[in-house]
């Protein structure tokens, strides 16, 4: 077989790789064609309702469902709770029961008409003030009842040199917890069906993992994998939470064979916003020293927080962040509370970590008098192991943001935002990610009539995967895009990874890569034999085969060499072989405007100068970008989740009071691509991650330039900020 | 200490659309006494439920007669009885857009009207905007600037997009953030959705 050598080929040599290509499934996303789980409405289908916990700790003593049962249209009742064994609710949300009926309206008659009743026990839902878990034992403990910390590391000896030290800053910063907030809802459309030999259990599942939640579904049955089918052609947000098959999944399936008919189980809005997952929160005493020039000689930080029931917090190993100092004293304590459990969110731990460590080093160069650029820049030489090798890369990367953000020209010292109510000032930080493809299989078969398609068992959480799979295959085979055919969405087709970590794009691309080049490899055999000449010299382009600079045959004319068998090969996700590597960095700076009579900030304009190797698709790959910045608004400015204390719930679980952006509140986004040839030879590094990491401390600390005030607690609602002024 | 709780699900107290299918309920009487009551018939997608009554719509230039209890939201009718998904139900409480449709050629959320409030009036939904391969300028717009990720509140903001640049050709950046922020997108995507507004509307020029 000829083999074609696996790389990229030269930077500049593509026709798609590289350009900005619009989405293959736009048209129909926008047109509302894209039909997703929560579209999901089968003959038959029932639609189900959930009944959830409306208290922080709870015992159920009742749960009668006959009346809901004797509802005409009710068709059947699952339990998730039951009295005795099952009784425990452990967070306001937590699922009780689903009925699914006729219509929507009629299974919330029938969740209305279930009787349940509970001993409420006591709860603790305060993730902020550590002395009051204290006090309600909802610390970590060893076996004889002493308290212990998380993490509790000391490198160095950070207390002499804090003594030593030219300056010391003290400070307090934290974060709140926040939903992952999907548009669409968590759920299913499940079909049971034993009859004829297909798979017995089809789940229409809103998910980030197409190949792997089957045999969840399976086990939980006592099916075999292969008597699951998983289908997801569109999902309406995941960020990281949606890789389960879930209970909910496990119900909608078993309603669905109770009842014979399909069920379609999506959480509402409220339950979506409690229950399936959150981003732990994190609260901090921070010092940090340093001498006269700006290097940091030793940070110390104590913080806690929680992500729910298992009294878990942000990942003190991982502090302080990006940076590196010889000493440091970390401790870290989680508060187990009584709130919905945490999942993975959008760089899980990563914009916490730079929300508490790039805050701090801002306000120490403040001390120092120092642009917290030049701070960075002074510190470029102590990084932490995953960021050392980016240090060149920072060092640009903070350059090209200043430029776009103007930085020389706008910067001022601390607090000298202007003289009116409304001050302005600059914010910077800077992120970390790892981003390494893993294993994926792309299947790629090319036809006797020129049809060419990959499919994958991926899934396009919105960042493009279908189109990237395209575009790689069409390049490959020197194909117009709109002449291929890119299918995932099912796990019929061959595996594809779970998209997590920011690794899908460097792993369909690199194993479609491989197929595609093994597959044309055998093609280039056929045109060799038939045209007599050497495979070797043999190139696609312009939908031709190429020998040298000479056109052998139309790519029509190549194919029908193929006869009735396909050419088919399956490329394995390559790691470190050139088509993708790993660890980005990034910068990102804010400018914003405070009015200190008002509290509300408003954002001028924010930069984000990222690096993800070479880029396939650079018009998706901005957008992830400009969601990223966006993302960073919502949990710097206005998204929390509130609990309140007295009642254990989460008091804003809709869409009005859980506070998210809208068009008018981003500002100017300036959104680059650091790519040098040196970033194009790593091949691709994953992007989904990174650009919400930063951005939350980088409008933080503009605020805190613009105001000479730390607001140290994200989110930097009006309230804070005002708290903030007047106690300054 | 025990509780004796109201039945209810996640949602507690007073409930917008309780309220909003309570007045419904109301509107409905007439067609309750004079209608089909008790009619049980099969849909393409579902049962009749028993308290259905004929409700008349007229959707995207076609007439529809569809047997809906009389509660029933324009955006369940939509979308679960006439496969129109294209609305999405995300809030489900006229805070999100995800559910915008127009009705007399303005903007709705169609969560926020019943079915039966809409009788007699023109229903237009994302999926008019498109045949075949001919797609409105507002959809092809936002295949162009990428204004979409997930996608799932796109339709919505196609629809609001469309009926703020009909209302208000020339409108201005401004105008386009006041024309449409009664519409979330959790992905990020405004960036996109404003220069494509701004370059159908060349910008208020």
């Amino acid at each position: 077989m000829a083999e074609r050598e696996v790389t990229w080929g030269p930077r500049g040599s593509h026709t798609l790789i590289g350009k900005e290509v619009s989405r293959i499934d736009g048209v129909e996303k926008a047109s509302g064609a894209a039909k997703y789980t929560n579209d999901m409405n089968q003959p038959g289908t029932l639609f189900a309702r959930l009944l959830t916990c409306t208290h922080a700790k709870a015992k159920v003593t009742r749960l009668n469902v006959d009346k809901a049962k004797a509802i005409a249209g009710v068709h059947t009742v699952y339990l998730f709770k039951d009295i005795g064994e099952n009784a425990e609710c452990n967070y306001d949300g937590e699922l009780v029961a689903a009925v699914a009926a006729e219509t929507a309206d009629i299974a919330e008659d029938g969740v209305r008409a279930i009787e349940v009743a509970y001993e409420v026990l006591p709860h603790v839902v305060d993730e902020q003030d550590l002395e009051a878990a204290r006090a309600a034992k909802r610390l970590k403990y060893d076996d004889d009842g002493k308290e212990v910390p998380l993490v509790d590391r000391t490198v160095g000896d950070p207390d002499k040199a804090i003594a030593d030290a030219d300056v010391v800053h003290t400070g307090y910063y934290g974060i709140h917890t926040i939903s992952h907030m999907c548009l669409e809802p968590h759920g299913a459309h499940c079909t049971w069906d034993e009859s004829g030999d297909g798979p017995k259990l089809t789940a229409r599942h809103s998910t980030q993992a197409v190949s792997t939640t089957g045999p969840q579904f399976a086990s939980q049955f006592g099916l075999d994998a292969s008597d699951v089918r998983v289908i997801c052609n569109y999902i309406g947000g995941g960020f990281g939470s949606k890789f389960a098959a879930d209970i909910w999944g496990w119900a909608a399936a078993q309603m669905s064979k109770d009842t014979g008919r399909p069920v379609r189980l999506m959480l509402d809005r409220a339950t979506e916003l409690k229950t399936p997952g959150t981003r732990p929160s994190g609260f901090a005493n921070v010092t940090v020293a340093a001498t006269k020039d700006g290097k940091i000689t030793a940070w110390k930080s104590h913080h806690w927080g929680t992500n729910g029931p298992q009294g878990g917090t942000i990942d003190g190993n991982q502090m302080p962040y990006v940076f590196d100092p010889p000493n440091k004293h970390v401790v870290s304590q989680g508060i187990a509370t009584d709130c919905g459990p945490n999942r993975a969110w959008r760089a899980p731990n990563h914009p916490q970590l730079c929300a508490i460590t790039d805050t701090a080093l801002t306000d120490l160069a403040a001390k120092l008098n120092m642009s917290p650029v030049d701070l960075y820049k002074a510190n470029l030489d102590q990084l932490d192991d995953t960021a050392k090798e980016n240090s060149k890369l920072y060092a640009a990367e903070l350059d090209r943001a200043a430029e776009l953000m103007e930085w020389e020209k706008k910067w001022h010292a601390h607090g000298k935002g202007g003289n009116g109510p409304v001050k302005r000032g600059l914010g910077v930080a800077l992120h970390r990610w790892g981003g390494q493809s893993v294993k994926c299989s792309s299947e790629v078969r090319i036809f006797a009539d020129g049809g060419a398609q990959a499919s994958i068992g991926s899934q396009d959480l919105g960042t493009g995967t279908r189109t990237v799979i395209a575009m790689v295959l069409a390049e490959t085979c020197g194909l117009p895009l709109e002449k291929v055919k890119a299918r995932l969405g099912s796990n019929e087709y061959v595996y594809g990874n779970p998209s997590g970590g920011s690794i899908t794009v460097g792993s369909v691309t690199g194993a479609t890569r491989r197929a595609a080049l093994e597959a044309t490899g055998i093609l280039f055999d056929k045109v060799a034999e038939k045209y007599k000449v050497d495979a070797k010299t043999l190139s696609l382009g312009d939908e031709a085969v190429w020998s040298d600079k000479k056109k052998v045959c139309s790519w029509k004319d190549a194919c029908r060499l193929i006869g009735p068998e396909p050419i088919t090969a399956t490329g394995p996700s390559p790691v470190a072989d050139g088509l993708t590597s790993k660890l980005v960095g990034g910068v990102q700076m804010a400018d914003v405007s405070v009015d200190t009579e008002t509290g509300v900030i408003r954002i001028n304009r924010m930069v984000a100068v990222q690096d993800c190797g070479l880029v396939i698709n650079e018009k998706t790959a901005k957008s992830q970008v400009y969601g990223g910045l966006i993302m960073g608004i919502a949990y710097a400015t206005n998204e929390e989740r509130i609990m309140d204390n007295n009642s254990g719930r989460y008091i804003n679980a809709d869409m009005e009071t859980y506070k998210l952006p809208r068009i008018g509140d981003i500002g100017e986004l300036i959104v680059e691509f650091y790519q040098p040839d040196s970033e194009y030879n790593r091949g691709v590094v994953g992007l989904g991650e990174p650009p919400v990491i930063s951005t939350g401390a980088a409008i933080a600390n503009a605020v805190a330039n613009a105001t000479g005030v730390r607001v140290p607690v994200l989110p930097m609602t009006p309230k804070r900020v005002l708290d903030a002024l007047a106690q300054a | 200490m025990r509780d004796q709780d109201h039945p209810v699900g996640s949602h507690s107290g007073f409930n917008r659309r309780d309220f909003l299918k309570g007045s419904g309920a109301a509107v409905a009487a007439t067609a309750i006494a004079t209608g089909e009551a008790e009619a049980q018939a099969k849909t393409k997608a579902n049962v009749v439920p028993a308290r259905a009554v004929d409700i008349k719509l007229k959707i995207n230039g076609k007439n529809e007669t569809l047997k809906l209890e009389p509660r029933t939201t324009l955006l369940d009718a939509l979308r679960n009885w006439l496969n129109l998904t294209g609305c999405k139900e995300v809030c489900d409480t006229t805070n999100c857009g995800a559910c915008t449709v127009q009705v007399n050629g303005k903007a709705l959320y169609a969560c926020s009207v019943l079915a039966i409030e809409c009788e007699g009036k023109e229903i237009k939904t994302v999926e008019a905007l498109r045949s075949g391969d001919k797609v409105d300028e507002v959809i092809s717009g936002f295949v162009k600037h990428d204004a979409m990720q997930c996608g799932f509140c796109t339709p919505g903001f196609v629809v609001a997009t469309r009926t703020l640049l009909d209302k208000n050709p020339k409108a201005t950046r401004k105008e386009i953030d006041a024309g449409l922020g009664g519409n979330i997108c959790r992905c990020g995507t405004y960036d996109g959705i404003a220069a494509c507004a701004m370059e159908i509307s060349k910008g208020g020029a």
